[in-house]
């Protein structure tokens, strides 16, 4: 059986982190499950973790006033979902609705930030790693963003 | 025949009649055209277009959409957005519309023999990629993987939706489909094209890339490709310019030192990729 600690250490997001990072991650992981339709958070929730997706399909929504929310991105196996734990005021800014049955590992955000602040190295890994994520996440809406604005 | 001889063939449209018009979407339709003397033609090389004349209305480059080993017929898929390809899409079976072509360079198939092909496309991009998949599919030991990244704007823009899941069916092949915007009814990808690429499987070392699309979507492309492990010499780009004369006299299409229309509208992206980022070129 797999344990807790060699899923998280195989996962490209933590590749290269060193174990005893690893087991200071694993003290705030757990396993979750959610069914299709429900949602892990809503926009304005307080925001206390992330979520690494080991199957599944989630989409993330914009609340749009006077129609049915828009899905601004979808997100599987292998993704990272979330990071607003990482920043005050630590509020979720989308709905994450569940398209497909998702299992996840879930990180705690306050624990997580509570061994950061004792752990700066730690903390700078993972900001490391998230810098990414946002990045690549930022990229792609200025592509959707201009791909927008070049429309007939 | 003479220099001279195949350019006035070149210009002069032969009379196609349409066959049928297919809707593939709320505004973009495929037309399905054969000689009208019944003969054969020349058949075409995937990637490459057609210049398609609706008679007192206006000449349009398209391109060629259909299958390559299916001759005598040509496919061309048509997004409605201005008075020609309005008139164009409204042809009714039995109309005649001018040919002239096929003409460009189109995709590298022969050299992407025995390599995986990487198709990647946005919105009506996947037209000209079309022809690559029939060929592939076609002769299917002689590529490796196929796998084909297709984004649209939504779920109602997706262009060949039932060749899509068909294609996905077959052996060797992954169609990875997204949406820029969708509604809470789809249930695929919402993204950008450029996010499917954590989903595909890559060999970067053996894949040649062909990707048609939007250009800002080509740039943000082949960046992706490029960060994936392609070399830039596996990547190749079909480029759109304002076509008029279609073999290299007018200047219209000009892209930099290149004339799109006869040194294109496929080009090795090493050949062209200085002259995308230039300013307003």
């Amino acid at each position: 059986m797999e344990t807790l600690e060699r899923v998280i250490a195989e996962h490209p997001f933590f590749a290269g982190l060193e174990s005893y990072y690893l087991g200071l991650l694993v003290g705030c992981a757990s396993n979750v499950r959610f069914a299709a339709g429900t949602y892990i958070f809503r926009e304005g929730g307080e925001a206390n973790a992330f979520y690494l997706i080991r199957a599944g399909k989630v989409a993330l929504e914009v609340f749009a006033p006077q129609r049915k929310p828009i899905i601004v991105s979808t997100m599987g196996e292998g993704e990272i979902l979330g990071w607003s734990w990482l920043l005050p005021p630590y509020h979720w800014r989308f709905h994450a609705r569940v398209v497909e049955g998702t299992r996840a590992f879930a990180l705690d955000g306050k624990c997580l930030r509570q061994k950061c602040d004792q752990n700066h190295d730690l903390g700078y890994e993972l900001l490391k790693r998230f810098a990414q994520v946002i990045e690549r996440q930022l990229v792609a809406a200025h592509y959707q963003l201009v791909d927008l604005a070049a429309q007939p | 025949m003479s220099t001279a001889a195949a350019t006035l063939d070149a210009m002069v449209p032969r009379a196609y009649r349409v066959q049928a018009v297919g809707r593939e979407t709320s505004d973009t339709f495929t037309l399905t055209l054969r000689p009208e003397d019944g003969g054969e033609d020349g058949g075409f090389q995937p990637g490459q277009f057609s210049m398609l004349w609706v008679f007192g209305v206006g000449e349009l480059p398209i391109s060629i959409s259909g299958d390559p080993a299916a001759r005598g017929r040509l496919d061309h898929t048509v997004r409605s957005v201005g008075p020609a390809t309005h008139a164009l899409v409204n042809r009714r079976a039995g109309e005649v519309v001018g040919v002239r072509g096929p003409l460009g360079l189109g995709w590298p198939v022969e050299a992407a023999r025995g390599r995986d092909v990487v198709l990647v496309a946005g919105g009506i991009g996947l037209a000209p990629l079309r022809p690559v998949i029939y060929e592939v599919l076609r002769h299917r030991d002689r590529y490796g993987r196929l796998v084909v990244l297709y984004g649209a704007r939504s779920p109602r823009d997706l262009l060949y939706r039932k060749e899509l899941a068909a294609w996905a069916r077959q052996r060797d092949t992954q169609i990875l489909v997204t949406v820029d915007y969708g509604g809470l009814n789809w249930r695929g990808h919402v993204g950008v094209v450029t996010t499917l690429f954590r989903y595909a499987r890559l060999q970067p070392a053996r894949s040649l890339a062909m990707v048609c699309g939007p250009e800002v979507m080509m740039r943000f492309v082949t960046r992706e490709l490029e960060h994936q492990g392609l070399a830039r010499e596996d990547v190749y780009l079909s480029m759109e310019r304002n076509m008029k004369c279609a073999v290299g006299f007018c200047g219209h299409c000009q892209f930099g030192p290149f004339f799109v229309c006869k040194d294109g509208p496929v080009f090795p992206y090493q050949r062209i990729r200085a002259w995308l980022d230039k300013h307003e070129l």
